[in-house]
């Protein structure tokens, strides 16, 4: 049995050892800093990439098409070779602004002290509280993401007659995934007028398929005492309404739930960070570098990304700049505040600085918009203006400010938005 | 025979509705397509539809094994595959390594399929 | 042949199990559900009222005052969380100060100690919180809040492991009497029993008409909740209730003993004894009348909404007493609200009725009192916690990450009287999965944990017993 350490000293220590916790962790290894711990509360790495069984991962990243868990293979290959330290089945129960860590393992609690911390812990499912969907409580009703456990990791089918609520990503392969194993999906229903998944889902998880989308629906009641016997639906209109008359009975043994991701910040809150209302993650410069000193966030804690290449990416900007903030490399200039126009619910970096460096800038839009402009401006003076087919709040929009633009920024704030042609 | 097939594209977040003509089995006319990517996507999802095939597969000391088709299956493929690495388990021998192929040539397709994680003997 | 046959496992049959235990009686309970605490027991407010409520005279009054005088050290012995959060019955007019006033004056009948009438200045200085058209208050101290399930599942843990049986899935459908026994049947299966208790809450009129008695009916009243997020559990520090109007009694808000915020219940009044969905028209209710209260509720941090029954008695007090016609069977029925404060008294009560009737044994020379609860390892100092891993490391493995619950004690769960056999027994008495992901992600593992533990296979694994099973097999 290994010796336990109750206290323990590291120049970084990652909290979370999936595609971002990775990823960061890399990113400040070959940066060149030392002492790195990645802490894991599943026996395994690769977050919860290990369950997503399907592919259309690394496309941007290694320009081919992966498998969740073929993606999160490159990168514990990578973490292995590099030597970088990770522990498993290690859950971290506190965190202070000083940056001390409490995690609790089969070794006992420990207390971990760092010099920075790299927050990715990703995210968690909504579920059924705060939907107002009345009626009974049996079992049946799952969230997309437990039954994609139990049937890619447990290999347990939870349902066979399958009402899906929610057409994001995981709701569309969740729909394509039940029926290969057996199970008949009768429907999917969003509430919106629009899904939230990428098109090549919608076409290859339910129309190769023939599974009905019902957009503008929702479940509003579900029945059956000990299992799901069905559920009542009912038409959304446009002003969010129920539509009178527009409900119907369908029956079912099972919903699964898809409706929406919320980035897990418990710690983040502990710890002080400021966070983002729309985004609720972290409100973060350019360097992915929250309100207190010393701890960064990136993945799917920071905001919900609809690409695991995205994650990536953010995480390795995080643990590069990690890396140069403990190694005295800080490339610092006057903060600029990122304002949020017409049409963009949220940009990240939510604050940038007017460095001498590339700066690209996350953000979502508040609808739908077609051949519409996105735009930058600083003090009136246009920073980026380019068009867009469509710009929709399902795909992240990205947008790249050059170097020496950045470095012109000669204002406290620049404002990014989705102009419509005139 | 004549027919006209409707098909959402995938090729961008667009996702244009493309109109696709067709005379015994071949493609004679694409539109509602705003690019050209369109109209290749739409002349190959009517003539050879394919598609990566995602499963999992039981191993023979009772876990499971995530894998995938090494390239596209024909798409009228996708439940005989399906049925045919439910009935089966494979073997782990001294281990399997991400990209090794547990299943080859299924259903006489030509293509195999393949470990996406690695799994040793427990 | 048992002594006692008690009929139903809620939190009356459970202390009253309890009681009995002390004595040299062979006792078993017989629930017709998979587990204890599923009816009425299984979800009401969790508040150990101070005792003003209640008409003077009536035994709702007297057994709510003794009952909450005792439940400290009850809760102590069975190592049940219970907390002393006080009370307050708010005021938002002049006629609502009378209610208040009123309230107070029967309090003092009743012989609730330490009752104040409060103005806004305290009682805004005590709730910062609540809506600024509180006027005043009535101030009860001795009010507590208390898990109902945690605390049903400890007594009859306690009962059992002073030799008390327990028979899950056992529902009475035959009484018979063969003179000075019974005979209890259901499915097939019989019990014998001299003397029968019958704690049955909602279906307590169905038992008593088995045995011919129909001198008392019971009627579901429904009530529903919303919980929130354990963020919010700060927001009210006391049970806060609104005066009675003309309209109704009002919702209450209060922090859980879990440290959650929870909002309701509404009264409706039903048919059906087992209808426990929830309602648009409940929910709005609900919310609309706690937002006086507590004025911008944030239900984007609901994180589950649920109902539960009253066991409504014909009499308007509890019916606590022998049948006229049918000896030796004793009804302890209509336990609504303050049922769960006056659970402690009403076992004590039924204990010297049957003293007096001379049913009793003597003494047990070695009842134990204590028992200590699962461990609940995010509570306990650093030490301790790390005592317990290094016994189990199991207990370092974090299953339930919202609520931190560990491996272990899912296991010990399963292991201890009275074993969780199900995915909403762990819930019950872990907490895993009551959080705020609510079981989205530890499901699979507590499925898969349970199905380890009972020898049984995953699909065999059910939610909350027969026909709520979670999964369909294996997918190859």
């Amino acid at each position: 049995m290994r010796e336990t350490k109750r206290e323990e000293h590291y120049d970084l220590v990652v909290i979370g050892g999936g595609p971002a916790g990775m990823a960061a962790a890399i990113a400040a290894k070959e940066e060149g800093l030392d002492r790195i711990l990645i802490l894991e509360r599943e026996e395994f790495l690769g977050g919860i990439l290990q369950q997503c069984i399907h592919n259309g991962f690394g496309l941007h990243k290694f320009n081919e098409e992966l498998t969740g868990p073929e993606y999160a293979d490159r990168y514990e290959r990578r973490v292995k070779t590099l030597g970088i330290e990770y522990r498993l089945g290690v859950t971290v129960t506190d965190l202070t602004s000083q940056r001390v860590i409490t995690a609790v393992g089969e070794y006992g609690v420990s207390r971990i002290y760092a010099h920075a911390i790299i927050l990715a812990m990703g995210c968690r499912e909504r579920n059924r509280g705060p939907l107002q969907i009345v009626g009974s409580r049996p079992a049946g009703i799952y969230t997309a993401g437990a039954a994609q456990k139990f049937v890619n990791l447990k290999g347990m089918l939870p349902g066979k007659e399958v009402i899906i609520l929610g057409s994001g990503d995981i709701g569309l392969i969740m729909a394509r995934r039940m029926t290969l194993e057996g199970a008949h999906v009768k429907a999917v229903l969003e509430y919106l007028p629009y899904s939230g998944g990428l098109k090549r889902n919608i076409v290859q998880c339910l129309d190769d398929f023939e599974i009905p989308l019902m957009l503008s629906h929702t479940v509003v009641q579900i029945h059956g005492k000990q299992r799901v016997e069905g559920v009542t639906v009912c038409e959304v209109g446009d002003d969010g309404q129920y539509v009178p008359d527009s409900s119907q009975y369908i029956s079912c043994d099972t919903v699964l739930l898809s409706v929406g991701l919320i980035p897990e910040n418990e710690l983040a809150k502990k710890a002080g960070v400021s966070l983002d209302p729309i985004t609720g993650g972290a409100v973060v410069n350019s360097r992915r570098e929250t309100s207190v000193p010393g701890i960064f966030s990136c993945g799917n804690v920071l905001h919900v990304h609809d690409v695991v290449d995205y994650v990536s990416e953010e995480a390795e900007i995080a643990g590069r700049a990690a890396a140069r903030y403990l190694l005295g490399r800080r490339n610092t200039g006057r903060p600029v505040v990122v304002k949020k126009g017409v049409g963009v619910r949220y940009v990240v970096p939510q604050v940038i600085e007017n460095v001498n460096e590339d700066l690209k800038l996350f953000f979502r839009s508040d609808g739908v918009y077609r051949d519409a402009y996105l735009k930058v401006s600083c003090n009136g003076e246009t920073l980026y203006h380019r068009k867009r087919k469509i710009v929709t709040p399902g795909e992240m929009a990205t947008v790249v400010l050059k170097n020496d633009v950045v470095a012109s920024i000669n204002d406290d704030e620049i404002t990014v938005e989705v102009e419509m042609p005139s | 025979m004549k027919e006209t097939r409707y098909l959402t594209c995938i090729v961008c977040p667009v996702g244009c509705r493309l109109t696709v003509e067709m005379e015994d089995g071949k493609v004679l006319k694409v539109s509602g397509n705003e690019c050209k990517r369109g109209e290749e996507y739409a002349r190959k999802e009517c003539v050879n539809p394919v598609r990566t095939l995602t499963t999992t597969v039981r191993v023979d000391d009772g876990r499971l094994l995530s894998i995938r088709s090494a390239e596209p299956l024909p798409k009228d493929l996708i439940f005989p595959c399906m049925a045919t690495i439910d009935n089966l388990a494979v073997v782990i021998g001294s281990g399997i390594e991400v990209g090794d192929v547990v299943i080859p040539n299924i259903c006489d397709s030509g293509i195999d399929m393949i470990a996406t994680k690695s799994l040793f003997p427990s | 042949m048992f002594d006692f046959a008690v009929i139903g496992a809620g939190v009356v049959g459970s202390m009253i199990a309890r009681e009995l235990a002390r004595y040299e009686n062979s006792v078993i309970v017989l629930e017709k559900e998979e587990d204890v605490s599923k009816g009425s027991s299984a979800a009401n407010s969790g508040i150990v009222h101070a005792g003003f409520d209640a008409s003077p005279g009536t035994l709702k009054a007297r057994l709510n005052v003794e009952g909450s005088a005792m439940m400290s050290q009850v809760a102590e012995e069975l190592g049940v969380a219970y907390r002393r959060n006080g009370s307050l019955v708010v005021a938002f007019d002049d006629n609502d100060m009378n209610a208040v006033s009123n309230l107070y004056s029967r309090g003092i009948v009743n012989g609730v100690t330490d009752l104040q009438i409060i103005d806004a200045e305290k009682l805004h200085a005590l709730e910062p919180n609540i809506s600024s058209d509180a006027v005043g208050a009535l101030y009860a101290p001795t009010a507590g809040i208390i898990c109902p399930y945690s605390l049903t599942v400890a007594a009859m843990g306690n009962a059992m492991d002073n030799g008390v049986s327990l028979q899950c899935n056992f529902p009475v459908e035959e009484i018979c009497p063969r003179g000075d026994y019974y005979q209890i049947c259901s499915g097939g299966f019989m019990v014998e029993a001299r003397f029968v208790i019958n704690a049955a809450g909602l279906f307590a009129d169905d038992i008593a008409a088995m045995v011919g008695d129909r001198s008392f009916s019971i009627h579901p009243r429904r009530g529903e909740y919303l919980l929130f997020d354990r963020e919010l559990g700060g927001t009210v520090r006391h049970t806060i209730f609104q005066a009675p109007t003309p309209m109704g009694k009002g919702v209450l808000v209060t922090p859980t003993v879990h440290g959650n915020l929870m909002i309701g219940p509404n009264a409706e009044d039903l048919m059906e004894k087992d209808d426990y969905d929830t309602t648009t028209n409940g929910q709005s209710k609900v919310i609309i009348d706690a937002g006086k209260t507590l004025p911008s509720l944030p239900l984007k941090q609901v994180i589950t909404t649920f109902s539960g029954l009253r066991a409504v008695g014909s009499t308007g007090d509890f019916i606590i007493g022998f049948s006229q016609f049918a000896p030796g069977f004793l009804h302890v029925a209509g336990i609504e609200s303050p049922g769960l404060a006056s659970s402690p008294a009403i076992a004590t009560y039924v204990i010297r009725l049957l003293k007096e009737y001379g049913y009793l044994g003597p003494k047990k020379f070695h009842f134990n009192p204590y028992r200590h609860g699962i461990p609940d390892l995010r509570t306990l100092p650093e030490d301790a916690r790390n005592q317990w891993i290094e016994k189990d490391p199991r207990f370092g493995r974090i299953v339930c990450r919202c609520e931190e619950i560990s491996e272990g004690e899912i296991i010990d769960a399963i292991h201890r009287n009275p074993p969780a056999t199900t995915v909403d027994g762990i819930k019950r008495r872990t907490r895993s999965g009551m959080g705020r992901c609510q079981g989205g992600f530890c499901l699979p593992s507590v499925t898969e944990i349970l199905s380890r533990e009972m020898g049984i296979p995953m699909e065999q694994v059910t939610k909350k017993g027969p026909g709520s099973f979670i999964l369909y097999g294996k997918t190859k």
